[in-house]
């Protein structure tokens, strides 16, 4: 046939309108444009203009589409009408379902608030969440970050004033050297993907640390297969090597750090290891000019790394010299870690080397001209090339604060923080711990709690304690248990519950949070929680509302189900009053609003607090006549303000002579004035003013403008943290406020102020469990939402557990084969595949592909729900008994973050299965089943 | 059997990076929305709720386990991933063109790119049978053959900013790992990436001559292992008054 060549239309029209909105596919916050066909949703891409994702759109973005039509979108508020856990409910009016609500929770505010626990799950509003459950009164209110990556997050405020994604990024313009640690491919997945693509078009050099060699590790130059929970032990290594040589950027660490600051080393003081302070509380440091102390931030002082200092009989040492004296140690060089850590000496020091070479050998200056809180102006600005990203895959581990910890002081001592090439603070941080607000806990009837509930402690008298020393919070977050639990520990709040410890609560209240399933350590166990009874017959969680958009494993253990709406059909801000969108260059914000209406009986649960936060009489959220003061989340976004001028976005508000930016008074278009600008906001930070941030006045100055803040907050990165020493001084003895004696010891230990490692295997015993068993989420895929989207489910449709060659090997497995994995907690049993380019001692699998029969509107015999399985089967929310009749939480001691990662486990070969076990019964969908083949055009 | 053009114009066509790819799927499931929306049919999914769902994909992302072979410097190099999207390769000489009994497939002839004209398309399925690469799929609810269109809807089209006249794949890959242009023109920024990173024809012992370039992973895990005397590690605590000592004289030096 010869060649014919039919006329096409290479113009077709695109779509009627694009509305531009924020994805709510994963946490990254991507700017969309929404095509619209005939009102209807057609096709999702990046918005070019967007400051996170400059056009680029990740799998789940595009996938957009399937979300938002899936059919396990809920209809109608439920009220159960079967058994916890039948998933029989009946539908009804949200008059009902909110008087139900109200009957529910006035009485608790009127009695005794604590009686709710209020936690929220992947919510991007905690600050109005946060805000409803402050004005409701109780003191238990959290989000996920608990179970997350708190560790990260408070283990870079209390160092350095914020850490990595939301609060900072590589200078990817400048950066030489990229290393990352434990990075699971999903927060910031697109900025850091587009990180990655750019610095290595450049030819900059890509490090990856991590036992698991996928996704970004799978592109980096050199990949460290390190064993798991091992990674601050290196990284100490790594200090170890930069001191023993002098790399360290000294210059910097005297400036911009508590390296000078001087530390009592009197062990008798009741003072000791307190910093020495003038009487306005500000650090001292010795001046080299006078020889003499001085408060650090007094003009002209040039502070002194080296010179001790004797005052009142006490001698005071400089930081530095504890630096040197436990990182030059010979327990921390790279002999003595490289059997645990599973890394040669020989590659350690390469490392060490390379990063050396490039911070010192390739640093380079910006013709940028600053003036730092001393007075010192600067012609210049100096980069240091070398960067550093890491998040949940070295903080969910119960060393992972320290660990964390460990990380921020090594990109600190090479002088990398806050300088071209190295990490940059997003706006509003960096903002140091002692910025952030304390914790709340003082609950009163009818009344509000006395502040926010989440912070930064600074010392015992922070701790949210009840007069006779038992945890005012239902998660015991700010105990002694495990004092600065910056975001809570959501993971324990059904087993708190449950058990009664510290008490008994009335009403579970939670929001976008799969605690039947996916979210939960013990997934068995927290079932079994939910649906446990009494003597009377009564359960022992009396009472439990949920909102979710779809129909997850939990709807069906809930009493009163509040339908929340999909990202395409909902008001929200991404606020700088929470997890803002901010770049290093510029401050932004965000917001999403309905592109097309709902056409489901649901509605945003945000909008649904404010009514229901009016019915109760919550003071923020009625009129001084008593009415409803926000009508919907909109309204609240609009015409809220936290302080005077200052409100949950920051763009276009109404100042003296017209628009503003930063304060202003409430402006009734703003929401219009952002759809116009595409969804977002940005303010960029003058030049001179974008490095250097905590020390630079331009930018200090730029901030208070802005009203990031209300007066320059200069300070130090605190290399060492004081407040944890306060801590170990009242395990100690020191003090009116003590620890139970159980766990002075380990306040001791663990607490210490500056960054250590120890080896929580043991706990996990490691000794009958050799292998440490991981997961991580899939690029395509997040959380639970992604199992029933029609198309990123048939990328990841189930997950095997991959294992190492040797390990294949030992077990006689091959490809297909099915394994029984055994923790000290449980047993599950599933199909095995091989991967090399893993650590030899560990095994993983995909995180959140296994669904519960009859959940996501899914087939009963879907992959997800046959062959997909849960490692949550293995880890418990508590440690394995020690014979004290304790319950020792599975978290890190400090922070209380979740240790999912120091899972032990032991693997041997299971006669083929149809199934993974544990096969659990189904439970009957509240939505039906999805159709059974799609074609989705909307245009015709 | 369908003839192809004595020669094309243009050779459009894509320039995959194997050394940036993170294997994230975006452009997977990009392609899928923008085709299903638009050329032709849209890509349906069967049972897409169910056992076992299938649908139809233009493009499709691979991963391959690669395992270095020793060398007396590294015994024991390690294993590496490496992703490998795959669509279309639009062929100089394509045989899934020169095999289609109806003419339904053809090659354009002043950009090269190869498309299936659905309404003479009788979803026979030689042209799968004959292409190399695995490139084309069959709609099972439309029952035509499926395959890359280069977005030929996008790239010359007038409804969208000039900016935006790329393959969809390419304008959402976050790691910018795809490149579009014309791989006739040797000065394009295409061809030159191909010249400068050695890009490379897939399978090119199938003579199919394959527009589209692959650029190959860099080395990796080439990062020296060295020993306690590094340039950059001597110590500085052997001088007199060790690492203190030290201190003391750079500080002095500042």
């Amino acid at each position: 046939m010869p060649h014919k060549q039919p006329t096409l239309n290479l113009s077709p029209k695109v779509s009627d309108e694009v509305r531009k909105t924020t994805c709510y596919m994963c946490a990254c916050r991507c700017g969309i444009n929404v095509h619209m066909k005939g009102g209807k949703v057609a096709y999702i891409e990046g918005n070019r203009d967007h400051p996170v994702n400059k056009g680029v759109l990740c799998a789940k973005g595009s996938a957009g589409i399937m979300q938002h039509n899936a059919p396990a979108r809920l209809r109608a508020p439920l009220k159960r009408v079967g058994p916890r856990g039948s998933g029989e409910f009946e539908e009804i009016s949200w008059d009902e379902a909110l008087d139900i609500a109200t009957g529910w929770l006035a009485p608790i505010r009127r009695d005794n608030p604590e009686k709710l626990a209020f936690f929220t799950g992947r919510d991007q509003s905690q600050s109005f969440t946060s805000f409803w459950a402050q004005n409701f009164g109780t003191p238990n209110y959290a989000a996920h970050g608990g179970f997350c990556s708190v560790n990260m997050a408070a283990a870079g405020i209390y160092t350095m004033g914020g850490a990595f994604w939301e609060f900072g990024q590589p200078d990817w313009d400048h950066t030489k050297l990229f290393m990352l640690f434990g990075v699971a491919e999903d927060h910031d997945s697109n900025p850091i993907k587009m990180g990655i693509g750019k610095i290595k078009a450049r030819g900059a050099r890509v490090i990856g640390v991590n036992p698991i060699r996928t996704g970004y590790n799978a592109v980096a130059d050199d990949w460290v297969g390190i064993t798991p929970g091992t990674d601050g032990l290196f990284i100490m290594a790594l200090i170890h090597c930069l001191m023993k040589a002098g790399k360290i950027d000294l210059d910097y660490l005297a400036r911009f750090t508590n390296a000078p600051c001087l530390v009592n080393s009197d062990e008798k003081s009741p003072e000791y290891g307190l910093l020495l302070r003038d009487p306005d509380g500000k650090e001292l440091v010795i001046d080299r000019n006078t020889g003499k102390p001085a408060p650090f931030d007094q003009k002209g002082v040039r502070p002194d790394l080296a010179a001790t200092h004797r005052a009142a009989g006490v001698t005071h040492r400089p930081v530095m010299h504890l630096m040197a004296e436990r990182y030059l140690s010979d327990d921390h060089a790279p002999e003595a870690v490289a059997d645990r850590t599973g890394i040669s000496a020989a590659r350690i020091r390469a490392i060490a080397s390379e990063l050396a070479r490039v911070a010192f050998d390739e640093a380079f200056e910006l013709d940028h001209a600053w003036t730092d809180f001393r007075g010192e102006h600067h012609t210049k600005m100096t980069g240091r090339p070398v960067s550093f990203h890491a998040m949940r895959g070295i903080s969910a581990h119960a060393n992972g604060f320290q660990t964390c910890r460990a990380l921020h002081v090594l990109q600190i001592i090479l002088g990398t923080v806050e300088v071209p090439g190295g990490f940059r603070f997003k706006p509003p941080y960096p903002k140091p711990a002692t910025a952030h607000p304390k914790p709340h806990c003082q609950a009163t009837c009818n009344g509000p709690l006395d502040g926010p509930h989440l912070g930064f402690v600074q010392g015992p008298e922070d701790l949210a304690l009840k007069p006779d020393g038992t945890a005012a919070r239902i998660d015991k977050a700010f105990t002694w248990d495990n004092p600065m639990s910056a975001h809570g520990l959501m993971h324990m709040v059904i087993s708190n519950a449950h058990a009664g410890d510290p008490y008994k609560i009335d009403t579970l209240f939670m929001y976008m949070a799969n605690m039947a399933w996916n979210s939960s350590m013990n997934t068995r166990g927290v079932i079994d929680m939910l649906t446990d009874t009494d003597e009377s017959g009564d359960y022992v969680i009396p009472r439990i509302i949920y909102s979710d958009a779809y129909s997850s494993e939990m709807v069906a253990y809930a009493d009163l189900i509040l339908p929340d709406t999909t990202y395409l059909e909902r008001h929200d801000c991404i606020s700088l009053l929470d997890r803002p969108i901010c770049e290093a260059d510029a401050a932004a914000d965000a917001i999403r609003w309905p592109v097309v209406e709902p056409d489901r009986d649901v509605r945003g649960f945000q909008s649904v607090l404010c009514d229901l936060g009016a019915r109760l009489d919550l003071p923020g959220f009625v009129t001084e006549a008593g009415d409803q003061k926000y009508a919907d989340y909109a309204d609240y976004i609009i015409n809220h303000e936290r302080r005077p001028g200052i409100g949950p976005l920051a763009g276009w508000r109404t100042g003296e002579q017209g628009l503003t930016a930063g304060r202003g008074a409430p402006n009734a278009s703003q929401i219009d004035n952002y759809i116009e600008n595409g969804g977002f906001f940005v303010e960029h930070i003058p030049k001179g003013a974008n490095y250097y941030k905590p020390w630079n006045m331009a930018y200090q100055d730029w901030a208070v403008g802005m009203g990031l803040f209300d007066k320059p907050l200069p300070y130090l990165f605190s290399l060492y943290v004081e407040p944890m020493r306060r801590f170990q001084l009242a395990a100690e003895g020191h003090g009116d406020r003590q620890p139970p004696d159980h766990l002075r010891e380990r306040i001791r230990r663990t607490m210490d102020p500056l960054p250590i490692w120890y080896d929580p295997s043991g706990d996990n015993r490691a000794e009958e469990y050799p292998i440490t068993a991981l997961t991580q989420r899939p690029m395509a895929m997040y959380h639970s939402w992604g199992s029933q989207n029609a198309w990123l489910r048939q990328l990841h449709g189930h997950n095997p557990l991959y294992l190492p060659p040797n390990l294949m090997r030992d077990n006689g497995l091959k490809d297909g084969d099915w394994a029984t994995v055994t923790s000290p907690h449980g047993e599950i049993t599933v199909p095995v595949l091989e991967m090399a380019a893993l650590n030899p001692n560990t095994v993983w699998t995909w995180n959140a592909i296994g669904k519960r029969k009859g959940a996501w509107a899914l087939d009963k015999d879907a992959p997800e729900a046959t062959k997909g399985f849960l490692l949550n089967h293995l880890i418990h929310e508590l440690l394995p008994p020690k014979g004290d009749g304790l319950r020792w939480a599975n978290s890190d001691p400090i922070t209380g973050q979740a240790a999912w990662f120091d899972l032990k486990v032991r693997i041997a070969k299971a006669a083929p299965q149809n199934q993974s076990k544990p096969v659990m019964k189904p439970i009957k969908s509240p939505v039906g089943q999805g159709p059974d083949n799609l074609a989705w055009k909307v245009g015709k | 059997m369908t003839a192809l053009p004595d020669k094309t114009d243009r050779k459009l066509g894509l320039v995959i990076d194997l050394d940036t790819c993170v294997g994230c799927h975006a452009c997977v499931i990009s392609c899928k929305g923008w085709n299903t929306e638009n050329y032709g049919a849209p890509l349906s999914d069967q049972d897409a709720y169910g056992a076992a769902p299938s649908g139809t994909f233009l493009n499709r992302v691979h991963s391959y386990e690669v395992q270095p072979l020793a060398t007396s410097d590294k015994v024991q190099p390690p294993a590496q991933l490496i992703h490998f999207p795959k669509s279309c390769l639009h062929c100089d000489d394509a045989p899934c063109v020169t095999v289609c009994p109806t003419g339904a497939s053809y090659k354009r002839v002043e950009d090269g790119i190869v498309l299936v004209n659905e309404s003479d398309c009788i979803g026979c399925g030689l042209c799968a049978w004959a292409c190399p690469y695995g490139a084309r799929e069959k709609d099972e609810a439309e029952g035509v053959m499926k395959k890359c269109t280069l977005c030929v809807d996008r790239i010359y089209n007038e409804n969208l900013e000039e900016i935006d006249r790329v393959p969809t794949c390419v304008r959402t890959c976050p790691s910018g790992a795809r490149h579009f242009g014309d791989l006739a023109d040797p000065d394009s920024h295409v061809s030159r990436l191909t010249a400068e990173r050695g890009g490379m024809d897939l399978m090119p012992e199938m003579g199919t001559r394959p527009v589209n370039k692959y650029l190959p992973p860099r080395p990796k895990d080439a990062l020296p292992e060295i020993d306690v005397l590094a340039p950059y590690l001597a110590p500085v605590d052997d001088a007199p008054g060790g690492f203190l000592g030290w201190l003391d004289k750079t500080l002095e030096k500042l």
